[in-house]
């Protein structure tokens, strides 16, 4: 018997299955008062879930959810907050045309019928003085940076006096001194005693620094919970596998023609909203060498590749491929060999409704072997293109016909990269390549992009992480406003030096 | 010279009290739209929604013999198509504007069906403040006739301004408007609040029908409406779903679609046609001139642009 309020949280044996997968099969979890509790595990391993269970989104199928030692069953967010429970998602949650302080007050759970905003601002700025974070109030939140949006989220979880804290991978969107400071704090949090804190991660640095406790979760099973003080991070991923993970290192050859093959000059790209995003941007990418570009998202990154892979208008600038103007065109792209993975490939570089089949030949539907007096498709051809494919980049799908929607996001990942390096390759553009994927497949694909580099490749990697940056590419360099402000080598790199460039000092 | 500068002043003044005559519908029908849209859905059947208005308070009106059981009426029709749209568009994969069409065509049909007998009677119209009776002449008199509905909805404009600011509900709609999300995270139950939005908004819709058979043209017939319905939510963009930008926004519509007739009446026979289609002109032009392919509208409620 446990001396009842030792715990702010418990979860015992949550039982959660969604037809006929199960998602959590006999979880349990103890958060211990004023400590910070990581719970680790890959995607898919029933993190979200199991927190989705105590928050009230879904209704567990059994078990028990205790808070500071009594039983309630929690029917919907509302009444968790009421519990005492607070949550920070990884989708942010605050309002975008709204302001901060319109944000904050909304989140109340008691509001007047008649709000009195001078009132209101006055009982912000005193309660808010109090806490980590500060704000301006009256700017929209559309204009705030990720970080402080972060921090935001955190804030009104805050000012609504919530006693256990939950957030869902909340550094994804931070830069690394970000992530330092938002993680710092809510620590000390804790170790005032006025908060536990339960944070949803797969980053084992976070875990080593900052959690006091760890529950490993695997494909909806609970692994196991150590005390992070006796536990290294190889034992940490063996938990999180399952088996001994052995990191192949990625074979790099020493590259010798350097030939210019991606130029871009002063490039200028506007956003949504006709605002510049990439400002007068200007970079090479050679034969044999990955490019690497790192920063915090919405620096720009997306409209660059978006510019590359032909889906957004440039205004100004100029783009070359092999020395020759590079619009995007579909015949500028088969004549320069110019191949690009964008990100969330399922939303940009596919059809969703379309078969795998069809998806598989977006880039040569229209050229031998696949059409028939070049007028008509060959069905025949497309599949048999297709299942060739599936089996060498051992893509999970019961066929060549299903809507490539169906796939899972590792699979759609792998189904566009084997359309992509189909061909001989010159130039590859790949964006956010590894986002959301397993250990394994994240290997794979890391293998990939290096063999095109080793055949004599130009590869310009765009990612938000930078331990992937650091572990691919030949150069390094950091966008942030719209600009490339730092350049280095991964061998000579400073974290704490390209943290300051992503934060945009 | 005289005489001229009397006649421009006429015009002018004529144009004027055509603007409010005219543009009350406009106003009612867009705050309408305006309150709907801001809770994240397009009602596009409020054209329909209008004509039903416009026969059940001409023809509660005409039954009890009062103007305002008949505005009332209308209002009610309007909450019930009001409730049936939101009712149709909380269902998965139903799609707000595939409904709106619906119900556009379907409100119109009825009311053509429902008001027959309506074509005859004479129902008690509505009453006005003679706000010209400083004047000897009977065309100022006759254009500053104002309809005591177009006093409530210029009043209603900054009142629903102050709601979205200031009222807890208020809030809540515009937060289920922005983000569906946001509002799930914070308890609110979306598709409750979409329905109250769209009945209110219906309801408004209805009560600007009504002053179409109660007050201006007058009378029941087919033809009543000019597509003000359809306009309106035209108007709600070119007005950034602002209800006082909507006052401004009927007024300058109503002020297109008067300058016609008016023209007509001191005796300019060109282009009587081309003047009638002012406002569809107006219509298109901002229309145009306040879309890009490149940039998002600010203002839009961030749900709006969500097509299932």
């Amino acid at each position: 018997m446990t001396i009842p309020d030792k715990y702010a949280l418990e979860a015992l044996h949550i039982n959660k299955r969604f037809g006929a997968l199960i998602a959590l099969n006999d979880v349990s979890l103890h958060l211990e008062k004023s400590t910070f509790h990581a719970l680790l595990g890959e995607n898919g391993a029933g993190k979200s879930t199991l927190v989705k269970c105590i928050m009230g989104y879904y209704a567990p199928d059994s078990g028990e959810l205790m808070i500071e030692g009594k039983q309630h069953d929690i029917s919907n967010p509302r009444h968790a907050h009421q519990l005492g429970l607070g949550m920070v998602y990884q989708h942010f949650t605050l309002i975008p045309n709204m302001t901060v302080m319109e944000n904050l007050v909304l989140s109340r759970p008691h509001l007047p019928i008649k709000i009195d905003w001078r009132a209101e601002r006055k009982s912000l700025q005193e309660r808010i003085a109090q806490l980590p974070f500060q704000f301006q109030l009256d700017i929209p939140v559309s204009r705030m940076a990720a970080g402080e949006k972060q921090k935001l989220e955190i804030t009104k979880q805050l000012l609504l006096n919530s006693k256990i804290l939950i957030l869902d991978e909340p550094t994804s969107v931070l830069t690394p001194v970000e992530a330092d400071e938002v993680l710092g704090k809510l620590h000390a949090l804790t170790q005032e005693g006025a908060l536990s804190v339960l944070i949803i991660t797969h980053k084992f640095r976070e875990v080593m620094t900052f959690a006091d406790e760890v529950t490993v979760l695997r494909k909806g099973n609970c692994v196991g919970t150590a005390t992070v003080k006796n536990v290294d991070t190889q034992q940490l991923a063996k938990m999180m596998v399952g088996t001994e993970f052995v990191k192949k290192t990625l074979h790099r050859q020493p590259s010798l023609a350097q030939e210019a093959r991606l130029e871009i000059h002063n490039l200028k790209v506007n956003d949504d909203t006709q605002a510049q995003a990439v400002n007068n941007l200007s970079l090479t990418v050679h034969s044999g060498e990955i490019v690497g570009i790192a920063g915090v998202s919405g620096n720009g990154q997306r409209e660059l590749v978006e510019a590359l892979s032909g889906q957004r208008c440039t205004s100004g600038g100029e783009i070359r491929a092999h020395k020759q103007p590079y619009q995007g065109r579909r015949e500028d792209m088969r004549k320069s060999h110019f191949y690009c993975l964008p990100e969330e490939p399922l939303r940009n570089a596919c059809v969703p409704a379309m078969s795998i089949a069809e998806n598989m030949v977006f880039r040569n539907f229209d050229h031998l072997p696949f059409t028939r007096y070049r007028w008509l498709l060959d069905r025949r051809a497309m599949l048999h293109h297709a299942r060739e494919l599936i089996s060498q980049y051992k893509i999970r799908t019961p066929g060549p016909h299903v809507p490539i929607a169906t796939l899972s996001g590792g699979n759609v990942q792998r189904a566009v990269l084997a359309r992509e390096l189909e061909n001989e390759v010159d130039i590859l553009v790949v964006a956010n390549p590894c986002f959301g994927l397993d250990f394994s497949a994240v290997a794979e694909i890391h293998d990939k992009i290096m063999q095109v580099r080793n055949r004599g490749g130009a590869v310009l990697l765009v990612s938000e992480d930078l331990d992937e940056i650091l572990e691919l590419s030949d150069r390094l360099m950091v966008m942030s406003g719209g600009k490339l402000v730092y350049e280095t080598i991964p061998a000579q790199a400073d974290l704490a030096t390209i943290g300051r460039y992503m934060a945009g000092q | 010279m005289n005489e001229t500068e009397f006649s421009l002043l006429n015009i002018l003044i004529a144009v004027i009290g055509g603007a409010i005559r005219v543009g009350t519908p406009f106003l009612f029908v867009s705050l309408g739209e305006c309150l709907t849209e801001r809770s994240g859905r397009i009602n596009l059947g409020l054209e329909g929604t209008l004509m039903m208005g416009a026969m059940t308070g001409y023809g509660a009106s005409y039954l009890s013999g009062s103007p305002w059981l008949g505005v009332m009426a209308a209002g009610m029709t309007g909450v019930i198509l009001g409730g049936v749209h939101a009712l149709l568009c909380q269902q998965q994969k139903v799609n707000d504007i595939a409904v709106g069409i619906a119900l556009m065509l379907l409100g119109t049909g009825l009311a053509f069906f429902l008001g027959k007998p309506l074509i005859q009677p004479t129902a008690a119209h509505l009453p006005a403040l003679h706000l010209g009776s400083w004047s000897d002449s009977p065309v100022i008199q006759a254009a500053l006739d104002i309809n005591v509905l177009f006093v409530m909805g210029a009043l209603l404009a900054p009142a629903m301004a102050w709601f979205f600011r200031y009222s807890r509900w208020g809030l809540y709609v515009r937060t289920v408007g922005e983000s569906a999300d946001a509002a799930r995270a914070m308890g609110l139950n979306v598709n409750r609040v979409r329905m109250y939005s769209t009945m209110a908004g219906g309801f408004l819709a209805g009560v600007g029908g009504s002053f179409l058979s109660l007050y201006y043209p007058g009378g029941w017939s087919e033809g009543l409406s000019s597509g003000q319905g359809l306009m309106a939510v035209a108007l709600v963009i070119f007005a950034r779903w602002n209800p006082v930008y909507c006052l401004y926004a009927s007024l300058l519509f109503g002020a297109a679609a008067t300058l016609g007739p008016t023209l007509q009446s001191i005796g300019m026979t060109w282009g009587y046609y081309l003047f009638h289609a002012a406002p569809y002109v107006l219509t298109l032009i901002i229309m145009i001139t306040t879309s890009s392919s490149t940039r998002l509208l600010s203002g839009m409620p961030g749900q709006l642009s969500n097509v299932k």
